[in-house]
């Protein structure tokens, strides 16, 4: 019965997300306020319905029905209680039940949150977020049903792919949608924006918000999936460049940008078209992104054309938004007005540049994923790009990008002084230098180029702190005016300095690990050790376990350091009975921001056991760094004026001397 | 006894299961060679994995393509050789990083084109708005007669 009612849920959302995509817009071409108010109630109504049938699809899986097809291939009776949920969104079906309940949630809280928005812009928005749902309901629905039943339901499930298995995929998931989907309301507010024909600084204060919640939740979301990836698969790399991660990178990349856009178009009303291009182009990498991973085309085009089923409903939904959203461009962005010039060397001038820079990296990305599948559906030829492409290529734009970056928020608005800046900047320049000078005279001169990686990145970290000093007037103005104005700063500029910094820090941790990590990889017997910077790992023999619904082979390793214990590590297998597979646990041991990894491999017939055994200096630096962003996003987010929303004309004050 | 006996469990169940990438027994004994085999690793593809370089893939055919670098390694090829070899036996698809070839061109091409003609249009929209700044500055005579009247208005009598 409870499968049939999430099922009948879903339909009744569809429904009514068709009523909110069509009756709305009716309403705001007959400019009647009544049938523009649908679109708020619908909205929520939708979501209300949309939870009803997640829970539901929730409740068969805790439960374990295995008389519904989705659940028997994808749970089992024995798995821990927090995997029967995370199950729900372990499998393509329910992701995509997932991605429309985001999709939703999103939609009602423009609906309840969103009261300062002009009637016509909030029903237009909520009608585009009724046709991105409709389509993806009617997806679900005729490809990917995850209430469908078996005649004769089997007594145990197949269990879930055991690499799903752990907390990262409870979190990772749901992060990383609610980043692709939030990206939804700016390409709603854009094509809302396009339908009206009309844009202003109010648009981007209204759309900001939005974006920089999406943002920071894709932020956190790519980081937890390079942090799991990273002790999953038990060889220490945190990111591949496989086409599922540049799938969310892209995104990211783009959404950056919007961000950085957008505040050009709400502080100076200029960059308005390119502002509207990047909001539907970040949406619609989102799309692209889905489109990889949930039609099977990454696996190999041909794998894509025996089923394609769902490829080609994604594709249409693909050509459908973007399509459609470029076209709607391409034909209302002459109407937009351009507005406040600026000089190349000025804030705006600092925010293109991030701009250009921002697009060309993602631009690089796109091309090295979708290449190989373009050139082999074209000519059958086929090539592999991979991580020393994307090294390559990727990096060189980023490094322009970060020198700028404290330039940026030190230029003024309208018309700038690089010299100006740049002496501002100057202890900035000497911390960098100074961090390069002590990188080479600790590491030796073996690589070139990372320790101006870590100049790079002190010289960012103290650019932003610059940036703080220099609005607080620190040192040129009494300690209390200084204490005083910081007090008074608006969050978000407290906001782009921390999240600024946040990307240094992940600059450190990739040179670093990258750079000075060092391995071992030895067959260990009983009682033997290796030594590895400084650490002594001592093997102490193997050990069996019982875990719920797999069996734990483990190595008892124990670390030293200058012959004081540090810590017992213990990397292990579990192979899961249920579909006959085995994952790699590996160790971790965590020493400041600096981790040991361990890997166990065979177990030879001599009892000696294959360890993998890493160094990675400050590595957890790149995640940390990812969160500080988000946080620095989070602040910024609870600036008062975002809050507040709708720009009030502030009373002007007394005629200021123009700057 | 019973160790041998948890060795033998052991091993059976870890039959199928992952291994580790680079195995003990593969190193070569010249840590030079080594290094180089490692880096060659990460350049080469797993072809029968989704985007993995034979160094971090536990595949058969990932070992067999590791053994096969560090033999021709000590046989004296040089990278550039041994990468040759490789191309010549499995073609491009192999490397991780593509030839520049008529067929890579906009792969290696576009983001770099993209950038010139982006700064080459920001430079042009640039000088565009510098003139267009100083039309809009330049104020004709009865503009200026008013300005005048208001910000002085008691010069006018």
């Amino acid at each position: 019965m409870i499968p049939e009612i999430g099922h009948y849920a879903l339909v009744l959302a569809l429904g009514l997300a068709l009523i909110q995509a069509t009756v709305p817009l009716y309403g705001s071409i007959r400019r009647d306020a009544s049938l523009m108010q649908l679109a708020s109630s619908t909205a929520v109504m939708q979501f209300i319905f949309v939870a009803g049938s997640f829970a539901a699809l929730t409740a068969c899986y805790v439960t374990s029905d295995f008389s519904v097809a989705n659940v028997f291939e994808n749970s089992h009776s024995m798995m821990p209680l927090i995997y029967k949920f995370t199950s729900v969104w372990g499998n393509h079906e329910g992701s995509m039940l997932l991605w429309v309940l985001i999709l939703a949630l999103f939609g009602a809280s423009v609906a309840v949150f969103g009261n300062n928005l002009p009637v016509t812009l909030k029903a237009n928005v909520l009608a585009v977020q009724g046709w991105i749902a409709c389509s993806f309901y009617f997806f679900i629905l005729l490809t990917s049903n995850p209430f469908l039943r078996l005649a004769q339901p089997p007594l145990e499930g197949r269990d879930l792919n055991p690499i799903l298995q752990d907390p990262g995929l409870a979190i990772h998931p749901p992060l990383l949608y609610l980043g692709y989907v939030g990206f939804s309301i700016a390409f709603s507010f854009a094509i809302a924006a396009l339908i009206e024909g009309r844009i202003d600084a109010a648009w981007a204060r209204w759309v900001r918000p939005w974006t920089l919640a999406a943002w920071m939740f894709l932020t956190v979301g790519i980081a937890m999936g390079s942090y799991w990836a990273y002790y999953e698969l038990g060889w220490g790399g945190f990111w591949f460049w496989d086409p599922v991660e540049n799938a969310s990178l892209m995104p990211w990349l783009a959404g950056t940008a919007l961000l950085h856009s957008a505040v050009v178009m709400e502080k100076r009303n200029a960059l308005k078209v390119w502002t509207i291009l990047l909001a539907i182009l970040a949406f619609s990498l989102s799309l692209i992104g889905t489109f990889l991973v949930r039609s099977g085309v990454l696996t190999s085009v041909h794998s894509f054309a025996e089923d394609p089923r769902r490829g080609v409903f994604i594709l249409g939904i693909l050509v459908l938004f973007i399509g459609g959203g470029l076209s709607l461009f391409a034909w209302r962005a002459p109407l937009l007005r351009q507005g406040g010039l600026f000089a190349p060397v000025s804030r705006e001038g600092a925010l293109v540049f991030n701009n250009l820079f921002l697009t060309t990296a993602c631009l690089t990305v796109f091309v090295g994923t979708l290449y190989p599948l373009a050139l082999e559906a074209l000519n059958g030829e086929k090539i592999s790009v991979g991580a020393p492409f994307f090294n390559l290529t990727f990096a060189p734009l980023f490094i322009p990008l970060m020198i700028a970056m404290p330039f940026g928020g030190l230029l003024a608005w309208k018309r700038g002084n690089l010299l100006g800046v740049a002496q501002r900047l100057m202890v900035a320049f000497a911390a960098g230098i100074v961090a390069i000078a002590i990188t080479f005279a600790a590491a030796g001169v073996e690589h070139v180029l990372a320790p101006f990686g870590i100049g790079l990145a002190f010289f960012v970290i103290v650019g932003a702190l610059i940036d703080l000093a220099e609005r607080i007037a620190l040192f040129r103005a009494p300690l209390a005016t200084s204490w005083s104005r910081a007090l008074g700063l608006p969050r978000s500029a407290w906001g782009t300095a921390i999240a600024h910094a946040g990307v240094a820090l992940t600059l450190i941790g990739i040179t670093c690990a990258s750079t000075w990590g060092t391995e071992r990889i030895v067959a260990l017997k009983e009682g033997q050790t290796v030594t590895l910077s400084g650490y002594a790992l001592t093997f102490d023999g193997m050990v069996q376990r019982a875990g719920p619904n797999f069996r734990v082979l483990a190595g008892k390793f124990t670390l030293r350091q200058g012959g004081e214990v540090v810590g017992i590590m213990e990397p292990s297998k579990r192979t899961f009975g249920a579909r006959g597979m085995t994952t790699t646990e590996a160790a971790l041991l965590s020493q400041g921001a600096s981790q040991l990894y361990l890997s166990l491999g065979d177990v030879n017939g001599d009892g000696s056991a294959a360890i993998r055994f890493y160094y990675k200096p400050l590595v957890l630096l790149i995640w940390l760094g990812a969160v500080v962003m988000a946080f620095g996003g989070a602040l910024s987010l609870s600036d008062r004026r975002l809050r507040v929303g709708a720009p009030k004309p502030a009373a002007k004050p007394a005629l200021q001397p123009a700057e | 006894m019973r160790r041998l006996l948890i060795v033998a469990l052991v091993s059976s169940l870890l039959l199928p299961g992952a291994a580790l990438a680079v195995k003990p027994d593969e190193i070569l004994k010249d840590p030079a060679l080594e290094a180089r085999a490692r880096v060659l690793s990460q350049e080469l593809r797993c072809m029968v994995c989704q985007n993995q370089s034979i160094d971090d893939s536990d595949a058969p055919l990932a070992r067999d393509l590791r053994l096969l670098v560090r033999e021709r390694l000590e046989k004296g090829d040089s990278d550039k050789q041994v990468l040759d070899f490789l191309v010549a036996r499995y073609g491009n698809f192999v490397l991780l990083k593509p030839p520049v070839e008529p067929s890579t061109l906009l792969l290696w091409g576009l983001s770099p084109l993209v950038l010139i003609i982006g700064i080459g249009a920001l430079v042009v929209m640039a000088r565009r708005r510098r003139s267009l700044a100083l039309e809009s500055e330049g104020l004709s005579a009865e503009e200026r007669r008013r300005l005048d009247g208001l910000v002085h208005p008691d010069s006018q009598g």
